[in-house]
């Protein structure tokens, strides 16, 4: 039981990063039909730059809190310019092209991102120092049993602080007007007196300034940043999108948090389900096997980036609209 | 009236230009072998670079269906191969039959991906084909436990030659006073595999099957309406565009003698696309020129970016590794923004392309 509620911990957390990149895709896909193929690259910029800062300032001895806040104070208007720039490179230009070129402008722009990345921060792992002191906080009274840590319970209230503000943003302000306008139809909003291209500008740039916050996360989370982390993150985050059903907020929510939790929970169980070792009485091939390690499952916790991927098949087999997106026809 | 006009007017020209084109390409290795082996060698990855691309032009080029998970069909059969003919298992079948039983086992892979992925278009195929890439690539890298199938991380090394009549492609033959060596038979053998998967191409692209393609690619609905079986001819692209992978991994296999998942990674799937972008989707000569751009210049910047930096700054400050990927995805930006039908376009392309609504 204590295994299952800290797989859980672990998979919300995980699921609430995931969810928040996820709003990323999901806005830009809403507004412009696209996939921003680029957007885990702009998290990847998002936790290196983060990075970057919170190595300079780790010496000295700021309290962890502000050292974290500063990173992300300064990753978060990088990746906006980054995303804008992507906007206005891969996708403005090719707005009424058929839908196979912005696709592959948008992968060329991540090949660029990764590498450039890897120009600036080199191929090495990028380790997080040592600041923050790690607090547990058990469920149980004993030490043995699920807790949750501290970074963990700043992930998601970070998170859920900031699905709230992108809600009151698409729902409450004027931009969040014009951006619903512009999903619906650009051309009847931009009668209206929207300014269609700012718009769909402002979109990428806030799902970049998401995305950002989400790479500081989750490369604090792990401790750890590589100039090809953003490949697995975005792809992961996308099957989150469209497991919820790609254009709908909350469905990205939804969809990252499930997302999450197959995750860690697949990680932690499946290899267990599969294991082969009640077999070595009926089948020759497997004594040895299983003398050498009891534990021999067919799939054990290394194929954890493996479900990501089947959900998503799954999802656009059985539920091309996702959990809670409409029907999109044609689109899909 | 000058030569040239003559010439092409001439009704032998054609033959004579192909005849010039076949000596061109047969003293190929023997020029390139002056200049170092490495650069035959180069030029046999890049014909497997041109096989890889003709099949994936077949998925993307011809039938419109973005793949970005070509190269898992790359592996797969370099996998049969390695595990057929190593002695990983023991196994030693000679490659006539492996490359059959590659082709044949890539081709049930594209045919799984293709199944559950036939409603999918656009964007959505494009992220479950890359799913479907990194599956199979973290697959072979976990397959060694609890049962040793792939060898996981380590790959499979000393792979069979090829043989042909006891002549051991691995090794150097005398020719009279001429040493043939095996890259340079290689090269002979891809040069024969290459000549016959173009003219398949070719011949595929005029067929029915070419035009039911190229139907769906313009419009799915419209070609269904017309009574192309569309479920059918998409599987069919998939499976026949795998089996081009399979084969031309199941020689990639051979020729290096030692594989592992390392060389089956997205970065190739993206390499291959790009080259099928750059040189004209649906246009086999294009798709070809596309593939031989990309093979060479990359090596051609190996062996010049290093020495210019070593020259101007004292140390090599870019890794030319680098450099090549950024200019593969700046080829495809500015090929997409400045000639998205690509360096040779086909016509229905072009004209696609070209369209103003989308």
């Amino acid at each position: 039981m204590d295994t299952f509620l800290q797989q859980i911990v672990n998979g919300l957390t995980v699921g609430s990063v995931y969810a928040v990149v996820a709003l990323g895709y999901t806005m830009v896909y809403g507004i412009v039909q696209l996939i921003n193929f680029a957007h885990g690259e702009v998290v990847m910029i998002g936790c290196m730059v983060a990075f970057s800062v919170i190595l300079a300032l780790a010496p000295m001895g700021l309290p962890p809190f502000i050292v974290v806040g500063a990173g992300i104070a300064v990753a978060v208007p990088a990746c906006m310019l980054v995303g804008y720039a992507v906007e206005r490179v891969a996708y403005r230009p090719l707005r009424n092209a058929p839908r196979l070129a912005p696709l592959i402008t948008a992968i060329g722009i991540s090949i660029v991102l990764q590498h450039l990345a890897l120009l600036v921060w080199s191929r090495n792992f990028i380790a997080f120092p040592q600041i923050i002191e790690l607090k547990l906080f058990h469920f149980g009274s004993s030490d043995t049993s699920a807790s949750i840590s501290n970074i963990q319970v700043a992930i998601i209230l970070t998170s859920v602080g900031m699905m709230a503000g992108l809600l009151w943003l698409v729902y409450r302000t004027r931009l969040g007007i014009a951006m619903r306008a512009t999903s619906q139809n650009p051309q009847v909003a931009g009668l209206m007196g929207i300014d269609v291209n700012r718009v769909i500008s402002s979109t990428f740039v806030i799902g970049a300034g998401l995305g950002a916050v989400a790479g500081a996360m989750v490369g604090t989370y792990y401790g750890i940043a590589h100039y090809q982390m953003g490949f697995l993150l975005g792809l992961k985050a996308f099957s989150a999108a469209v497991l919820g059903g790609i254009g709908n907020l909350g469905g990205a929510v939804l969809g990252g948090i499930l997302m999450g939790l197959i995750e860690s929970l697949g990680a932690g169980y499946v290899g267990d389900f599969t294991n082969v070792c009640f077999l070595d009485k009926f089948l020759p091939g497997f004594s040895d096997v299983c003398a050498a390690s009891p534990e021999s499952s067919l799939f054990g916790s290394n194929y954890k980036d493996v479900y990501a991927f089947i959900v998503l098949i799954l999802v656009l087999v059985f539920r091309p609209s996702g959990l809670l997106g409409e029907r999109v026809g044609d689109r899909a | 009236m000058n030569l040239a006009a003559t010439l092409r007017t001439h009704p032998q020209a054609k033959w004579i230009g192909l005849a010039l084109i076949a000596i061109a390409l047969l003293a190929l290795p023997f020029v390139l072998a002056m200049a170092g082996t490495a650069w035959v060698r180069i030029t046999n990855l890049a014909i497997l670079f041109v096989l890889l691309s003709l099949g994936l032009n077949i998925v993307v080029g011809f039938a419109g269906l973005l793949d970005l998970g070509y190269i898992a069909f790359y592996g797969v059969g370099a996998y049969v191969y390695a595990l057929l003919a190593s002695p990983h298992f023991g196994l030693h079948l000679p490659w006539w039959t492996i490359l059959p039983i590659g082709a044949a086992v890539a081709c049930l892979f594209g045919v799984m991906l293709g199944a559950p992925t036939l409603k999918l278009r656009g964007d959505y195929l494009a992220i479950v084909t890359l799913g479907f890439g990194e599956i199979i690539r973290i697959f072979l890298n976990n397959l060694s436990e609890p049962f040793n199938l792939t060898n996981g991380p380590k790959g499979i090394a000393t792979i069979d030659s090829i043989k042909v009549m006891g002549l051991d492609f691995a090794n150097t033959t005398a020719l009279g006073d001429l040493a043939v060596s095996g890259t340079i038979k290689y090269y002979y053998f891809l040069l024969a595999v290459l000549v016959v998967v173009i003219v398949v191409n070719l011949r595929l692209q005029d067929s029915r099957i070419g035009r039911a393609w190229e139907a769906i690619r313009e419009d799915e609905m419209a070609a269904r309406a017309m009574g192309i079986n569309t479920t059918r001819m998409k599987l069919l692209a998939f499976a026949m565009g795998a089996s081009f992978g399979g084969v031309a991994g199941g020689m990639f296999s051979a020729i290096q003698g030692f594989i592992s998942p390392e060389s089956f990674i997205l970065t190739e799937s993206v390499m291959v696309l790009a080259m099928v972008v750059l040189g004209g989707m649906g246009n086999i000569w294009g798709v070809i020129l596309g593939a031989i751009l990309l093979s060479f210049v990359p090596e051609i910047l190996r062996y010049t970016v290093t020495p210019l930096q070593q020259w101007l700054f004292g140390r090599s400050i870019v890794d030319p590794e680098v450099i090549r990927m950024l200019l593969f995805g700046l080829a495809m930006v500015v090929m997409m923004l400045v000639r998205p039908a690509g360096l040779l376009p086909s016509a229905v392309r072009k004209r696609e392309l070209a369209r103003e609504d989308g």
